[in-house]
């Protein structure tokens, strides 16, 4: 009897995102089941699993690094993935999150709570299980590497459709014209 | 009988007096640029039209074609050099595609685009730079300048009015509006000029347009910068 052949194991996170790169990754449509065929999904929004197991082939990254809980998810990423990838703009250059590094942190949590109308009645919260807001935003490689980058805000489901399915077959993954978008 | 050189094996004619990138513009060949405007002296400031030529490096925009000439562009390691030039260039400002009214029409996310970058590979800047929003018809968003200087000679040599000028050197050099308070209302600078429409990134925007054109159908989504003629109809675009 032919042993059937070992799934890859993929990871998924969603980082200082929006989702957005995630629900790309559904519009692959009816090539999920496909895609199904060959992996399974291990630490994922998509299975609610809290921690990557030690053994997973691919790391898919969504969002830059906004806090210090970012960056321990992204090293636990790196530390269990064989091949991480850097999916969508915040990952790749911190995206629309990152436009916030024009202003000193303090000032930002200034505007958000103490303007009114703010929530928490103008107190910044200092819960310490909050984690800490780094006092810039980063893109994922300035702190792990990154094997590979899909960009886009977000990527289409056909673009990440091709870069899985190149790595799939053993593909150096490659976004030709149409494919390759920044926006 | 025409003068010819070759570019990656191919026979170009060129005129006496033309540059490697004027007679391969001419001949249909893409040499991916920034800088460069046919319709302006080449500075040769991006290098990103550098090519090998009888093994050595030069600025393709800038160097006369001589007869004879064995010219290589479109080959890996010279395109890998120009990626790393871009990628360089993003990381120097701040280039958010996704919140850019120019996406989709933008010469340096094209030029990225046709060198396959896939991310921008160095630390970024994010270098704090100003936005000017003074003028009626304009907004100036420093955030995306690349130094090409292509306002600098548009507003010189055909506008006739010197609103724009590179300050400052090295790192630190930086686009200025040529006004005591330094903001572009307080020029003559007009949506007409020549100026207003050179600019290959998002530095120059015509104001109460952003965004008219959906994503897919920008001048970038429906052919790649390579295809014949399409930086010229960018330039048009604008």
């Amino acid at each position: 009897m032919i042993e059937p052949r070992k799934k890859i194991k993929v990871a998924t996170t969603s980082l200082a995102g929006c989702f957005g790169c995630h629900m790309s990754l559904l519009d692959i449509d009816q090539r999920l089941f496909t895609l199904l065929e060959h992996i399974e999904f291990d630490r994922s929004p998509l299975t609610d699993i809290k921690n990557c197991s030690p053994d997973c082939d691919i790391g898919i990254v969504e969002g830059g690094l906004c806090n210090t809980e970012n960056i321990h998810v992204l090293r636990e990423f790196r530390r269990n993935c064989k091949i991480l990838i850097a999916l969508g703009a915040c990952a790749i250059n911190g995206g629309l999150p990152a436009q916030r590094n024009h202003w000193p942190l303090a000032v930002l949590l200034e505007e958000v709570y103490h303007t009114s109308p703010g929530p928490a009645n103008g107190m910044i919260p200092n819960d310490p299980e909050l984690p800490l807001p780094l006092d810039r935003v980063h893109p994922i490689h300035e702190v792990v590497h990154v094997d590979y980058a899909i960009p886009g805000c977000p990527p289409s489901g056909d673009a990440i459709w091709k870069v899985l399915t190149d790595l799939l077959a053993g593909r150096e993954p490659e976004l030709g014209h149409g494919l390759l978008h920044y926006d | 009988m025409s003068q010819t050189f070759t570019i990656d094996g191919r026979v170009i004619p060129f005129e006496i007096g033309q540059t490697v990138m004027q007679a391969a513009s001419q001949a249909g060949i893409y040499i991916p640029h920034l800088c460069y405007h046919p319709a302006f002296k080449p500075n040769g400031s991006c290098k990103l039209c550098t090519v090998k030529v009888n093994g050595r490096q030069s600025a393709s925009c800038t160097l006369r074609a001589q007869s004879g000439m064995v010219v290589e562009s479109d080959t890996e390691e010279i395109n890998a050099e120009r990626r790393t030039l871009t990628q360089m260039l993003f990381v120097e400002g701040n280039h958010f595609c996704p919140s850019c009214e120019k996406s989709g029409h933008c010469q340096l996310q094209a030029t990225a685009y046709h060198l396959g970058m896939m991310s921008p590979h160095f630390d970024h800047f994010f270098p704090d730079r100003a936005v000017d929003a003074s003028h009626p018809d304009i907004l100036l968003d420093f955030n995306r300048c690349i130094l090409c200087s292509l306002c600098v000679q548009a507003s010189r040599e055909v506008d006739k009015k010197q609103v724009f000028a590179l300050s400052g050197r090295g790192i630190g050099t930086h686009l200025i509006v040529n006004a005591r308070s330094g903001r572009l209302a307080d020029t003559d600078f007009s949506l007409a000029d020549k100026a207003a429409q050179v600019c290959p990134v998002g530095v120059i925007l015509k104001k109460r347009t952003g965004f008219a054109v959906p994503i897919g159908q920008r001048t970038y989504d429906q052919q790649p910068i390579s295809a014949p003629g399409k930086v010229a109809e960018e330039i048009r675009h604008d």
